[in-house]
């Protein structure tokens, strides 16, 4: 009896889509392991007693990356996408930076949580131009963030007058490089942020709905679902999502480069989506997928730099990943390794495209 | 025998959709310089054919010959090289490029440097003055033209293309009664210049006034092939809904409710001169409180469209919509679930199911969005409420969870069913709730439909089954063309053959509109100079 | 069908140039009236005089041989890649791709060249390196069903990857480089003092890219099909067009210009690395945009873009002269003006639907 329900737990594991992305995790970290055997080696600094090692500099790593995986795959869900992200993330770095720079070298919580509001503040502005565009205006949602992923990095830079810019300020300092009870707070902070906005997409109908617009946009505008509010929702979490990430990422030198800030994230948070089985063509999403997507993101940038990969090389990897995923996604290599039952029809490929493309305009 | 080759011979056509037999052993054959009508409801399986025969689907079976050589088309450029073009309902043209473009894209005449355009447009207007087109600036854009001329130019690429078979499919769907004589001038010019032409049409007076000869299919089965003189439109309509007449004669109106005095009572809903341009005529309409009101009429005949603005997923271009006396203006759907009208959509898979979401989600996704995503209904709420409609409905499998795609479509539609009564609607518009779906699922939902009645729901019953819609209904609308064209109020006597009459009348004598019972008369008008105009080919058949 | 096949097409544009102005006009005049949709291309012109006026009244020194020389020797690359994205925008696609492409093709051609590989072999495959890339992007949007965004996003981080494998460091060409040839200047007027007509080999090449575009968008049955897909690819498909073929063609076309753009842009410059061209997709994009290719496909003029790139560069020489708007700003307001110009196209497009 408890074999049997073993087995269909097992069974029921492998099939959720971001088994493969755990599995690949293990490797990448076994890969490390032959490299250097004390690679998971975790040791206890005993000034501060906080836990040091490679697993907790992944975990570090990874706060962004959550942050951003989780607010795209709301917007991936809905049928959408947010190439601003990585641009978010340095608009919003060089508020907070800018801010706490002008404040002095004052070292208050104050200042901290102003920086913080301030930059979070920014980016829900953002996220909003994104949102009206796509949701009211109408346009597809690629060009509209594509121009936000562009235009935000200049605005970062007029922001910081095209200087990187740095601050001292310890509590804000803290988040992104202090320890609470032996672990990296900006870690815990990620893990709880993604908690909540899981909690609420999931307790309340956000999810719910989200999914329906993304699987059938016409049957949920027939089921009365009003996709607008909804979709401006989503577009300005996601760049909220972004901010926190760019204040976590430029939380841990204390200093933003507008040029490298957040750059070529948009890929890492895409990637995340897809490791975590959400298609890119809308529709279902995972929470759960997308942070062992982050995840597994971290242990690849820290796998690539371990191994003495240049890390500017990395995007090439992923590429090659998000190609493969999308390959797999697609009917056509899925017919391959279904059956060989004759395919009914010749065209469909290319005959849905039209209305398709009808309803994104519409 | 002296019967000429056919030009077209399909032979025991069988094409498989997953799950589905869409044409099974279907039978074809067209020749040379006539007008051959293809003949069934919706779902009967003529488009599949159409596009069996232009390549655009493989075939399961049988056997394909144009011009006496077997043939398997791979995609449409394959049949038009064939002499096999099509025109659809929809028309393929593009309209960001000239007239003459259109009809010569892909067969533009080069020169030394590229495309010569002086050429290719005098090559165009030579197409075009086949049809009597020479006066268009073929250097104008094609979204100038109206959709008729679109449809001509569109007949003018095919011709162009030196096409020895011309498939029509539903052109006239979105034409008025000019633009239609007009193109049927033109079906007859190229008739009379040897080209086969196969028809589509749901309009029956259409039929009758150009078809030589129709195939009539049914469930995805041949039916049968007949000279169109030789068919009354009793026996036609008939052979296409399945039923013959003496069988739909003796079926009554079953639901035996007292009459009601409608005037004295204030409706629940009332439409004056509802209607939005090119997809329905301005229409009067009441429905009261716990009424089952049935929209009869063929596809096509402006059923759906009616009751699209009804629930506003369509928004009304003219006229007036009151509820409980108070006008009110439905922009969308949420609109009118707000004002307590439902909507079940004939079109399950693209408007009605979410696919990839669960019997319980799907069920719950109508209430939920007038509650707005920030009042989820809580979990223990949404379980009672599901069961509640799986038992009434009995929806099987039983299985709130599971993904509603991996239910039978009789299933879908009860979890819709469901979905729109767990709105507590106070009207209710079901459009073909029992298409392809089997028989015992029908029974439940015509079922539930008379009992929803019973318990003071209005509802509007849309069903190409007209004994269904005569059973369930206690007045029936009669639509056609787009437009209101009768309304009965049923009672013993009243039967499915009643409806046939109006709809077959309607139009052909005008005498006929005001005498719906008598409908013999039709018959002779139809064997006008229109349809006695038959090529010589053809006559020997019969 | 393809642009090898002919070596005539210069000549056409030539002789089509020569034409007297009157007749031109008349000509103009005719085409305005009998298709709207040139008239985005029109106001593209527009705006670029009306720059040009605006920069001569205010700053000076506009109107004269050496800036505009000067204008369409640093914009020469950015004219390629309009061209470029025009084809795939025509068939309502979008590559974002082109700018990456340029940093691999660039970063491996130079390192090769140093290398001591012969240069034309060196500038060929520097060419086939784009032609390479586009054909994945192609083959994925086509055959595979990826979005063209998501494919060409993908092909985008994996030109700068593995330009980042190659080298992170700036490589410069050897000074005695046959290739840096294409970027030296030519005086083909001489002027007062520095105010001279200077050509480079790279504009020229820029040029004929220009008018072999032309001829293959308005006199090729393969250019027509990329208008027609842009209108309706379902229909095109109806119409027995190749459809497949043309998409996956366009985006070779884009790669392999891409390519070429690399090769102008390097000679020019004598530098590769790999963060060459971050941001030029979006250029590219505003270009054709502004040049009144409509989004969504199916409108657009070749010619347009590259006034739209003018447009662009003539931007950055303004804000130049200004010198009271920060260089940082450049990005900001090409962002806006793509965006200003998406949502004209938008407004025009839904007021021609109802």
């Amino acid at each position: 009896m408890s074999t049997a329900a073993r087995t269909t737990w097992l069974r029921e594991l492998i099939r959720k889509p971001f088994f493969w992305g755990v599995i690949a995790i293990f490797a990448l970290l076994a890969l490390n392991v032959i490299k250097d055997p004390n690679y998971l080696a975790l040791s206890v600094n005993p000034v501060n007693g906080n836990l040091v090692g490679n697993v907790v500099d992944i975990l570090r790593a990874s706060a962004p990356i959550l942050m951003i995986a989780v607010g795209m795959s709301l917007v991936i869900a809905t049928g959408g996408i947010d190439l601003s992200v990585g641009s978010v993330m340095a608009v919003s770095g060089a508020v907070a930076m800018v801010f706490m720079k002008d404040a002095g070298q004052s070292g208050s919580v104050g200042v901290a949580l102003g920086a913080i509001g301030l930059a979070l503040l920014v980016s829900a502005i953002l996220g909003a131009i994104n949102g009206v565009l796509v949701a009211y205006i109408g346009l597809q949602p690629f060009i509209s963030t594509l121009i936000m992923m562009l235009a935000g990095r200049g605005i970062a830079k007029v922001i910081t007058e095209g200087q990187n810019t740095s601050a001292t300020n310890d509590p804000f300092r803290w988040i992104a490089n202090g320890f609470v009870i032996g672990l990296p707070v900006v870690f815990l902070f990620a893990i709880i942020i993604v908690i909540i906005v899981g909690l609420v997409v999931r307790r309340s109908a956000l999810g719910l709905m989200i999914e329906a617009i993304g699987i059938n946009p016409k049957a949920s505008r027939m089921a009365g679902i009003k996709p607008t509010g909804l979709l401006l929702t989503v577009y300005i979490l996601s760049a909220v999502l972004a901010g926190v990430a760019g204040i976590m990422s430029v939380g841990t030198v204390m200093t933003v480069d507008v040029s490298r800030t957040g750059y070529q994230m948009e890929l890492d948070a895409i990637l995340a989506v897809v490791i975590g089985g959400t298609s890119l063509a809308g529709g279902k999403f995972s929470i759960g997928g997308a942070v062992v997507g982050a995840l597994l993101i971290a242990t690849l940038d820290k796998t690539i730099v371990f191994l003495g990969i240049s890390s500017s090389a990395t995007p090439a990897f992923k590429a090659i990943v998000i190609v493969v995923l999308c390959l797999l996604q697609s009917d056509r290599v899925r017919g391959w390794f279904v059956q060989r039952r004759k395919p009914p029809m010749l065209r469909t490929p290319s005959l849905p495209a039209e209305p398709k493309k009808q309803e994104v305009s519409a | 025998m002296t019967e000429p080759l056919p030009i077209v011979e399909m032979r025991d056509i069988s094409i498989e959709f997953p799950g589905v037999k869409a044409l099974d052993g279907v039978d074809f054959r067209l020749f040379q310089g006539e007008v051959h009508a293809l003949m069934g409801e919706n779902g009967a399986g003529k488009s599949t054919l159409i596009k069996a025969l232009t390549g655009v689907y493989k075939i399961d079976g049988g056997s394909i010959i144009v011009a006496g050589q077997e043939r398997q088309f791979h995609g449409t450029r394959d049949a038009q090289s064939a002499g096999v073009s099509t025109v659809y309902q929809e028309v393929n043209l593009v309209t960001n490029l000239s007239i003459g473009e259109n009809v010569m894209l892909g067969h533009e005449i080069r020169g030394t440097f590229g495309v010569n355009w002086r050429a290719t447009h005098a090559a165009a207007t030579d197409a075009l003055a086949k049809l009597g087109l020479e006066y268009l600036d073929t250097h104008k854009p094609l979204s100038t033209l109206s959709i008729a001329m679109q449809q001509l130019v569109a007949i003018s690429r095919a011709m162009a293309v030196k096409a020895k078979v011309l498939i029509l499919d539903e052109p006239t769907s979105s034409l008025d009664a000019a633009e239609v004589e007009g193109l049927f001038a033109v079906m007859r010019t190229l008739r009379d210049q040897g080209v086969a032409i196969l028809f589509v049409s749901h309009f029956l007076d259409q039929i009758y006034a150009i078809s030589d000869r129709l195939t009539i299919l049914r469930n995805g089965r041949y039916e049968g092939e007949y000279l169109t003189r030789d068919l009354d439109r009793h026996a036609l309509i008939s052979k296409m809904i399945g039923k013959d007449l003496g069988a739909l004669s003796s079926l009554g109106g079953n639901r035996r409710v007292e009459q009601r005095d409608y005037d004295a009572e204030a409706p629940l809903l009332a439409a004056k001169g509802l209607g939005r341009q090119g997809s329905i005529e301005p229409t009067d309409l009441d429905i009261h409180t716990g009424e089952v009101v049935g929209f009869a009429g063929l596809l096509g005949s402006g059923r759906t469209e009616l009751a699209r603005l009804l629930y506003g997923a369509d928004r009304a271009g003219e006229g007036e919509l009151t509820l409980h006396g108070k006008r009110v203006d439905l922009k969308n759907p949420a609109d009118g679930l707000g004002k307590r009208i439902a909507f079940s959509t004939e079109n399950r898979r693209d408007e009605g199911i979410v696919a990839d979401l669960t019997v319980r989600e799907n069920m719950i996704l109508a209430i939920q969005a007038e509650r707005g995503w920030a009042r989820p209904i809580p979990r223990k709420e949404q379980d009672e409420l599901v069961e509640k409609y799986i038992t009434a409905l009995n929806v099987r499998p039983a299985d709130p969870n599971r993904l509603i795609k991996n239910l039978s479509g009789g299933n879908q539609q009860k979890v819709l069913l469901g979905r729109w009564l767990a709105t507590k609607p106070e009207l209710l518009i079901l459009d073909e709730p029992t298409r392809g779906i089997d028989v015992g699922a029908k029974a439940e939902i015509q079922e539930a439909v008379a009992q929803l009645a019973e318990d003071g729901v209005s509802v509007v019953f849309i069903s190409s089954e007209l004994e269904e819609v005569v059973r369930l209904s206690e007045r029936i609308v009669v639509l056609k063309d787009h437009q209101k064209i009768g309304e009965i109020v049923n009672g013993p006597g009243v039967t499915a053959q009643q409806i046939v009459d109006v709809i077959a009348a309607h139009g052909v004598a005008a005498a006929a509109e005001s005498d719906i019972i008598d409908a013999e008369a039709d018959v002779e008008p139809s064997n006008d100079p229109d349809t006695a105009h038959t090529p010589a080919s053809a006559e020997e058949e019969s | 069908m393809t642009i090898v096949q002919n070596p005539q097409a210069p000549q056409t544009g030539a002789a089509d140039a020569e034409s007297g102005f009157a007749k031109l006009m008349s000509r103009v005049k005719r085409v305005i009236a009998s298709n709207p949709s040139v008239l985005p291309t029109v106001a593209a012109i527009v705006i670029f005089i009306g720059m040009v006026v605006y920069g001569e009244v205010a700053y000076g020194r506009i109107v004269q041989y050496n800036t505009l020389s000067n204008l369409f020797i640093n914009n020469a690359h950015l004219i390629i890649l309009a061209v470029a994205m025009t084809f795939v925008i025509l068939t309502g696609g979008i590559d974002l791709s082109v700018g990456s492409v340029i940093a691999l093709s660039s970063v491996a051609g130079v390192m090769l060249a140093n290398a001591g590989w012969d240069p034309m072999v060196v500038i060929v495959l520097m060419i086939l390196i784009g032609t390479a890339m586009g054909l994945a992007s192609g083959i994925l949007i086509q055959y595979f069903n990826v979005q063209p965004f998501i494919a060409t996003l993908a092909m985008m981080f994996l030109g700068r990857g593995l330009a980042a494998l190659l080298s992170t460091q700036p490589e410069r060409l050897a000074d005695d480089s046959p290739i840096l040839w294409l970027g030296e200047q030519f005086k083909v007027i001489d002027g007062e003092k520095v105010n001279d007509v200077v050509i480079t080999p790279g504009v020229i090449i820029a040029l004929l890219v220009v008018l072999i575009a032309f001829f293959v968008l308005h006199r090729t049955r393969t250019g027509r099909t990329v208008y027609a897909i842009g209108g309706s690819e379902s229909s095109s498909a109806l119409m027995g067009l190749a459809v497949p073929r043309t998409k996956v063609l366009v985006y070779v076309i884009s790669g392999t210009l891409s390519g070429v753009a690399a090769v102008v842009y390097t000679s020019r410059l004598g530098i590769a690395q790999n963060i060459t061209g971050i941001g030029w997709e979006l250029d590219a994009i505003a270009a054709t945009v502004i040049g009144g290719t409509l989004l969504t496909g199916g409108y657009g003029y070749v010619l347009g873009s590259v006034v739209g790139a003018l447009v662009l560069g003539l931007m950055n020489v303004l804000i130049t002269r200004d010198g009271g708007i920060p260089p940082e700003m450049t990005t900001i307001i090409t962002g806006g003006i793509l965006l200003i110009f998406v949502l004209l196209q938008r407004a025009v497009t839904s007021k021609r639907r109802t």
